[in-house]
């Protein structure tokens, strides 16, 4: 059994087994199994409807499952549902703040429900605004703020009490670039503090920048977990991209790098470029020289390790599109 | 943001803060009550069906239908003063389940719903903030109809009895809208069928006339309708006379709806998805 040993190396902050959720016929969550050692960031990485929003719900004791058993740091999902949810604490999807409250009223909401006194909850507000670079927009009303900010908000209420464990689902979805970067300064940020992190997200580099671990799920099952290393080793050790001077060479350049690499070789839609999966990244040398041997002149090359894409491409036999329409009814 | 800076302060922000000790469910739902409240701040139209309407419906009546039923408008005041207050108040019931259910196709319940506090509390603080507009809407109606000429001989204590009686009962009424908040997808749809039910509710009652000149078949509902019930105590207390065995019946009925709808309003809320 996985669980009981890994029980052994680090506390868990879940233990998941064999969780299933129906909604109707369809097995929106169909006997997830995990086992996430506390202070980590843990990834669920899959197209829309594939079932992570629902698994973080029934972790986060909003939705009953219809079989199979969880512990949040050691506490039964079940049995014990204040004392998991005084470990917890979730940031939506759709920002769980309030849109016609101001940032500080938010804040101060959720601390007088966690106990604080009136005045106390206005310092802690305030302290919360300022670490979150929010302080300017203390007293504007959230439905004026920025997706960014938004987000921060969202996220700085789960931490007026810091929770031991933050569900984080698809923090970034729909923000601009550098938005994107605060959150994950901020993500890491919390997770130096001791918080564990369980995200969702549809993006493949927000995975492979912030979990320690990752689970590919679609269609509510985990069809593949390791970390992000593991995933794309599950694919191959690495793609050699050229690009050839001269497209009329192509084809050639094509048919030796195949005799070569003794691998399949793929035309790009740039004419004049071209990759391969290497078995060994030592072949890849082999491959350049014995093309410059052909007189065949290459404009640039570069050796990368594939991306989650095609981790998820492999895995699944389809693109990580998501289907937007589905989503609503799913989740 | 991305200073140093700022990421220390966002981690002394994040260290480990004393816990404070867990409060009750009543403190939380004053604070609940707060956060409504403070979206009158902002919203303040929304207080237009408790300002506007009662003015408009005691204007309406007094004055299109008083002389024809009561011979003369200051006679009718007498009578429709208490009624209009009751049916104010009832209606203003249904914006409760209204406001929740937007409220619930927001993100923010799930927040709720996920942290350590007693359950029904985002209930019980909404329903709290909304006994301060019942306060609103009596106060205006009685004011109103102290301009137009109406002399309550209950005097200050009957009045407030009377407003008091209001309150009770719509407290438990508005349990029945925030039940169908939850069932229905939205805000619209509890609109449309939380008035469906009140009208007849409302107006098949002795609010506005005396039931003696209806047929008997409508006289019976009207007889056991606990509007009717709640509106003759009404009369009675404002009137200065104090009916205890109307009153008790008052306050089963709203034991009775409470005891019904917040159950299964509370098991709604905990397993919507």
């Amino acid at each position: 059994m996985e669980n009981v040993m890994n029980q052994k190396d680090q506390p868990l902050a879940i233990e998941a087994v064999d969780l299933v959720k129906r909604f109707g016929k369809h097995r929106a969550v169909d006997g997830i199994n995990l086992a996430i050692p506390q202070g980590t960031v843990y990834g669920f990485l899959g197209p829309n409807g594939a079932g992570k929003t629902t698994t973080m719900k029934m972790l986060a004791t909003l939705l009953k499952p219809d079989g199979g058993t969880a512990k949040i740091f050691g506490h039964d999902l079940f049995k014990e549902q204040d004392a998991v949810r005084a470990c917890v604490s979730l940031t939506g999807q759709f920002a769980s703040v309030d849109e016609d409250l101001s940032g500080t009223e938010n804040l101060m909401l959720i601390a007088r429900l966690m106990g604080y006194t009136r005045s106390d909850s206005k310092d802690r507000a305030a302290e919360l605004l300022d670490a979150f670079d929010l302080q300017d927009a203390a007293k504007r009303q959230v439905k004026k703020y920025s997706g960014g900010m938004r987000r921060r908000l969202d996220i700085a209420a789960s931490m007026v009490v810091r929770p031991k464990l933050l569900f984080l689902d698809e923090p970034t979805t729909g923000l601009d670039p550098r938005s994107r970067n605060q959150i994950w300064d901020i993500v890491r940020a919390l997770v130096s503090t001791g918080t564990t992190v369980l995200l969702t997200t549809q993006y493949l580099d927000e995975a492979d920048q912030l979990a320690d671990r990752i689970a590919v799920i679609d269609h509510g099952k985990i069809i593949a977990k390791g970390t992000s290393s593991e995933l794309k080793a599950s694919v191959g050790t690495g793609i050699l991209h050229v690009r050839l001077i001269d497209a009329a060479a192509r084809a050639e350049a094509q048919q030796l790098l195949s005799t070569t690499l003794g691998t399949p070789v793929h035309l790009s839609s740039d004419p004049s470029a071209l990759s391969a999966q290497l078995s060994d990244t030592d072949h890849a040398a082999k491959a350049l020289t014995m093309l410059s041997d052909h007189q065949i002149r290459v404009s640039e090359f570069s050796l990368g390790q594939p991306s989650l894409d095609e981790v998820f491409l492999t895995l699944t036999g389809k693109p990580a599109e998501d289907s937007p329409q589905k989503e609503g009814a799913l989740e | 943001m991305n200073s140093e800076q700022q990421l220390n302060k966002m981690r002394a922000a994040l260290v480990d803060h004393k816990r404070p000790p867990h409060p009750s469910g009543f403190t939380t739902s004053l604070a609940f009550a707060w956060r409504a409240l403070l979206k009158i701040k902002y919203v303040p139209e929304q207080l237009l069906d408790v300002t506007f309407f009662p003015v408009m419906f005691t204007l309406m009546f007094t004055y299109l239908f008083g002389g024809a039923l009561a011979g003369s408008t200051a006679d009718y005041l007498q009578f429709l003063i208490p009624g209009i207050l009751v049916q104010t108040v009832v209606f203003t019931t249904v914006y409760t389940g209204v406001s929740l259910n937007e409220d619930i196709s927001k993100g923010t319940f799930d927040r709720f719903r996920s942290m350590p506090i007693w359950g029904p509390s985002p209930l019980v603080g909404a329903l709290l903030a909304d006994t301060v507009r019942y306060t609103l809407a009596s106060i205006i109606v009685i004011i109103l109809g102290l301009i137009l000429g109406f002399r309550p001989a209950g005097g200050v204590l009957g009045v407030v009895a009377g407003i008091m009686l209001v309150l009770i009962f719509s407290f438990s009424l508005s349990w029945v809208f925030t039940m169908l908040g939850l069932i229905l997808q939205t805000a619209k749809a509890v609109m449309g069928i939380s008035m469906t039910l009140l009208f007849p509710v409302t107006f098949a009652s002795n609010i506005f006339v005396d039931p003696a000149t209806m047929p008997g078949w409508l006289r019976a509902f009207v007889n056991i309708n606990p509007v009717s019930i709640l509106t003759t105590s009404l009369r009675q207390l404002m009137g200065g006379q104090v009916n205890w065995m109307q009153i008790i019946w008052v306050l089963i009925v709203s034991a009775v709806l409470i005891l019904i709808f917040a159950p299964v309003t509370m098991y709604l809320y905990r397993n919507k998805r």
